[in-house]
């Protein structure tokens, strides 16, 4: 695997990939003991890093402006829903599932792409956000005639991963350690998480991703040295939407239940501003931005009440409310002050490595 | 044929505010090639801050007549209105008038969740209503007794409006200030060069679309009767719609489209039902036929389908006709 | 070192690649070319000269498919240029730089490069994804020749910088770099010495030399009338869009409605003696 960091030290760099390892994997069990909900944040903080991971191909490779992203997850969610629960009794497992709903989402992904081609960053923006509302506002009211969605009630009841008698919602020990539902979907999403990183960064590092980069720096400099903007474009829609399908469907196992309020516009925004705080386009910093953004706002949560109680002896504001509020604050600080985000995707390897053939000839 | 009136005079009407809306959008993008998010979000302070005012005149029983409680509601919000409109621009704006186009959108979406924020804090989740002062007065459109009528709230609005529209044409095409404003529209550099304070000119443009946001505030919280701390996203979506379709950076594009928009909605949600009643394939499938012997209603999309037909004429204008129908008026960017 | 080749083997010089033929296009009320017909042949230095205006660009831009021609057409190495993209005509074979010079800004000089073999290349999301051997096969030969043509124009030293960060005059070599790795047969170069100073032009005098010697065609609008004269084999000159002369440089130098073309109207004789 290439190296992402000047590996001067091999040994060190093992020694610090396994320490690491065993660090994510002690996580599940110290958050347990903090708080059973916190295994089910980070659980979804997980489900944001993939979000973010998979629209930072569209936005931060290929430079396509998507304020709809959340569509591709609630068509995944929904996907998933549709053919493993009890609303229409079909309960198909997960590793045929999970495929189906990146090919449906992939689908949509070059249907919202194929119209929009040609449109200027402004508009594209518009254009997606409106695709995300039409598909929200159609899973909301497609309980009639026919009931395919049972509209705003949404559906419950959604089957948890399972093969054979393994189930993921079972609470199951070894040893002195109890592996609760949701630590087994830790580990499950760790290793998601893991194989698409690894295939984000190939991609990144490919004649694919150059390409997309390209597209993204000057497009008419692009098509000028023989890409073909519109497939490439396409093929970004289409894999940032397979992202989004996949983890719809790990959302819909997890949870256990969907309704069409887990997909409206401000997720969509959320996932946008994850990948711009981190960074466009670099992976890590995308990958960071998901983590603060996810986590942040649960420690708001569980410390403003207490704080406000403290100081005034009753809750003033909402804690939701505060949160939307610093959120929107963020929002606009990040751009008036660093726009470039945490860690810019101007910090590129090749930067780093210095000691590249070529350079110090 | 009187439905059709109906839904023609009803769609006028909300047009109308549309239009309103619109032209604030269109200035902005006129002049600094920025869909200004947060528009919607004026309108909602307008409304908001009329009802308010409203509220408290009548309660405080001081025997005004309703029409001067309305105008007072105006004559509070828009001040409001443009002071919000020249802080979104100089605070978070200006800073970022040469920064990629992601960098402004994202901080007017920002404001724009500040803003819904703030009025959420202020005014609570509880909508607010308008008193019943107004005396609504319906008159016959036709000669026929039983078939559409237009209200004299719906006189006003479209009134106020097409009053409106005309100033703002006044001063884009009769003035100093509008000679400034179309030609900062077209080249900022240039115009500055000649000593236009460019600054000054775009902060203006600013105030009075949200002048203009205070107003059509009011008319929506006059017409529809109540105002929540959500009612701006949709509608700003709605309205920036209308500017595209019309033509962005156009003012009269603007107009126009915010009729069209409008009337558009209206005759959808009035016809779409019937249009997509399955029952009406009854003579094709008996099970249609038992299924609507019962319930004659079988639609396929009803009028809670209503707002995705702003993003579809949205969507269908960008992709077959991005310069809108009477063009755009943008200064070339590429 | 010379440039290997890879894409279709290049015909014997002398023969005819580029032949126009009657290309017009109008632009609104604005008729920018009319009646525009030349021909290139294999190995020539070809140089597109006239006023401000004259629609040079005009002329590039439709060749490499940006606008489609309302009149007239293109022939590549005997196939007609008809409707093509601008992706498709650089499959070709016609590569182009730009008048404001259009580099990746944010990618390094290196990546711009290995950008120009997208064309030439084949690896696919799958390769990518799966790095099948024979994707990083591909890739490592991307990154060679990537290097290789960084030293061909003189820009290795900077291979990892961003290309924003270069200086001027290697920013222009660079997209040149960038368009050869799309092995071309026709190099079409928008103003590449703008901007140069004298000894910045020598430079690239004998870098598009050596790009002529290695075997390909160039294309070269220029307003640097010395660099013009010394480097082109035959000149071609436009004014208000159509062809006013076409020949050797040194005859078309002397062309008198060249001259009233670059002066303006009438002039006398006088230049001429003092150019003698």
């Amino acid at each position: 695997m290439r190296a992402l960091i000047n590996v001067r030290h091999p040994a060190v760099a093992k020694i610090a990939v396994v320490a690491i390892a065993a660090a994510l994997a002690a996580v599940p069990f110290v958050l347990a003991d903090i708080g059973t909900a916190w295994v089910r944040i980070t659980n979804l903080a997980i489900l944001y890093v993939l979000l973010s991971l998979g629209l930072n191909i569209v936005v931060g490779f290929a430079g396509l402006l998507d304020l709809g992203y959340i569509a591709f997850y609630a068509v995944g969610a929904y996907t998933y829903a549709l053919l493993a629960s009890p609303h229409f009794g079909l309960h198909l497992p997960f590793w045929i599932i999970l495929p189906i709903g990146a090919l449906v989402a992939c689908f949509f992904g070059v249907l919202l792409g194929t119209p929009t081609l040609k449109l200027r960053g402004d508009y594209l923006a518009i254009v997606t956000l409106g695709f995300g509302e039409i598909i929200r506002i159609f899973l909301n009211n497609l309980s009639l005639p026919v009931n395919i969605t049972n509209g705003a009630m949404g559906i419950a009841g959604i089957d948890p991963f399972r093969f054979g008698t393994f189930s993921f919602a079972t609470t199951q020990s070894i040893g002195s350690f109890t592996f609760t539902g949701p630590i087994k979907y830790y580990y499950l999403l760790l290793v998601v998480l893991l194989v698409v990183i690894v295939i984000n960064l190939r991609l990144q590092d490919s004649r694919i991703g150059r390409a997309w980069e390209a597209i993204r720096e000057d497009e008419i400099a692009a098509r000028a040295m023989g890409i073909n903007t519109r497939n490439m474009k396409l093929l970004a829609f289409a894999m940032g939407a397979s992202f989004g399908g996949v983890a719809g469907g790990m959302f819909s196992a997890i949870q256990g239940f969907i309704s069409p309020e887990s997909f409206v516009l401000v997720e969509s925004v959320n996932i946008l501003a994850m990948v711009v705080l981190g960074g466009m386009g670099n992976i890590f910093g995308v990958i960071l931005g998901a983590l603060l953004l996810s986590f942040v706002p649960e420690v708001l949560r569980y410390t403003v009440g207490p704080v406000q109680r403290a100081l005034f002896n009753r809750t003033l504001i909402d804690p939701e409310v505060i949160r939307m509020l610093l959120f929107g604050i963020t929002l606009v600080a990040m751009m008036l002050f660093r726009p470039a985000g945490i860690l810019p995707s101007a910090l590129r390897k090749r930067e780093l490595e210095g000691t590249r053939r070529g350079n110090g000839t | 044929m009187d439905i059709f009136l109906q839904q023609l005079v009803n769609g006028l009407t909300l047009g109308s505010v549309y239009a309103i809306v619109a032209l604030g959008y269109t200035m902005v993008y006129g002049i600094i090639q920025l869909i200004n998010f947060a528009h919607g979000e004026v309108v909602m302070i307008g409304a908001m801050v009329s009802l308010t005012v409203i509220n408290t005149l009548v309660a405080a029983k001081t025997g005004l007549p309703p029409l001067v409680i309305v105008l007072a509601g105006v004559a509070a919000a828009i001040p409001v209105c443009m002071v919000v409109g020249y802080a979104l621009e100089r605070v978070a704006y200006r800073p970022l008038r040469r920064a990629p186009r992601l960098a402004p959108l994202i901080t007017a979406i920002g404001l724009s969740i500040i803003l819904q924020h703030v009025a959420l804090i202020i005014w609570s989740r509880n909508p607010l209503s308008f008193p019943q002062i107004v005396e609504v007065v319906s008159y016959h459109v036709t000669s026929n007794p039983d078939g559409a009528r237009i209200t004299n709230v719906q006189v006003a609005i479209i009134g106020v409006s097409v009053a409106m529209m005309g100033g703002l044409l006044a001063l884009i095409y009769r003035t100093k200030l509008g000679i400034a404003m179309r030609a900062t529209s077209q080249s900022q550099e240039i115009a500055g060069l000649m000593g236009i304070d460019i600054n000054q000119v775009i902060a203006l443009t600013f105030a009075i679309g949200a002048g203009l946001a205070a107003v059509a505030g009011v008319m929506v919280g006059t017409y529809y009767g109540i105002a929540t701390y959500q009612m701006g996203f949709l509608l700003g979506l709605k309205a920036f719609s209308a500017a595209v379709l019309g033509g962005i950076g156009n003012i009269g594009g603007a107009m126009l489209g915010g009729l069209l928009l409008g009337v558009i909605e209206a005759l959808g949600a009035g016809y779409v039902g019937d249009l997509t009643n399955l029952c009406q394939l009854s003579g094709w499938s008996t099970a249609i036929a038992e299924r609507c012997a019962s319930d004659p209603n079988l639609t396929l999309f009803g009028s809670n389908y209503q707002d995705v037909f702003a993003f579809f004429v949205l969507i269908a204008v960008l992709v077959f006709r991005p310069s809108g129908l009477l063009g755009e008026r943008v200064s070339d960017r590429a | 070192m010379t440039l290997e080749r890879n894409a279709v083997p290049a015909m014997a010089p002398g023969n005819d690649l580029l032949v126009a033929d009657r290309v017009a296009k109008r632009f609104g009320g604005v008729q920018a070319l009319s009646d525009v017909s030349f021909t290139i042949r294999e190995r020539e230095i070809y140089g597109l000269i006239g006023p401000n205006g004259a629609g040079k660009t005009s002329l590039f831009n439709v060749l490499t498919g940006i606008y489609p021609a309302d009149g007239g057409m293109f022939t590549f190495a005997g196939h007609p240029l008809i409707g093509l993209k601008p992706h498709e005509v650089a499959g070709c074979g016609i590569a182009r730089t730009f008048q404001n010079i259009r580099l990746f800004a944010n990618l390094s000089a290196l990546e711009n490069v290995m950008v120009g073999r997208h064309v030439r290349t084949h690896a696919t999301v799958f390769g990518a994804v799966f790095r099948t051997a024979r994707t990083r096969d591909e890739e490592r030969a991307i990154e060679r020749r990537g290097y290789e043509l960084l030293e061909y124009v003189g820009v290795d030293r900077r291979a990892n910088d961003l290309a924003k960060h270069l200086a001027y005059g290697d920013q222009r070599r660079l997209e040149i770099a960038r368009a050869l790795a799309t092995d071309p047969r026709l190099l079409a170069l928008d103003e590449p010495a703008a901007g140069m100073n004298a000894t910045e032009t020598s430079g690239l005098r004998a870098l598009l030399e050596r790009i002529r010697g290695d075997g390909t065609t160039i294309l070269l609008i220029e307003h640097d009338m010395k660099l013009v004269m010394s480097l082109c084999d035959r000149v071609l000159v436009l004014d208000y869009g159509r062809k006013i002369a076409e020949g050797p440089a040194a005859e078309v130098q002397k062309d008198e409605k060249v001259i009233a073309a670059y002066l303006g109207g009438n002039v006398e004789i006088d230049l001429k003696a003092r150019q003698a």
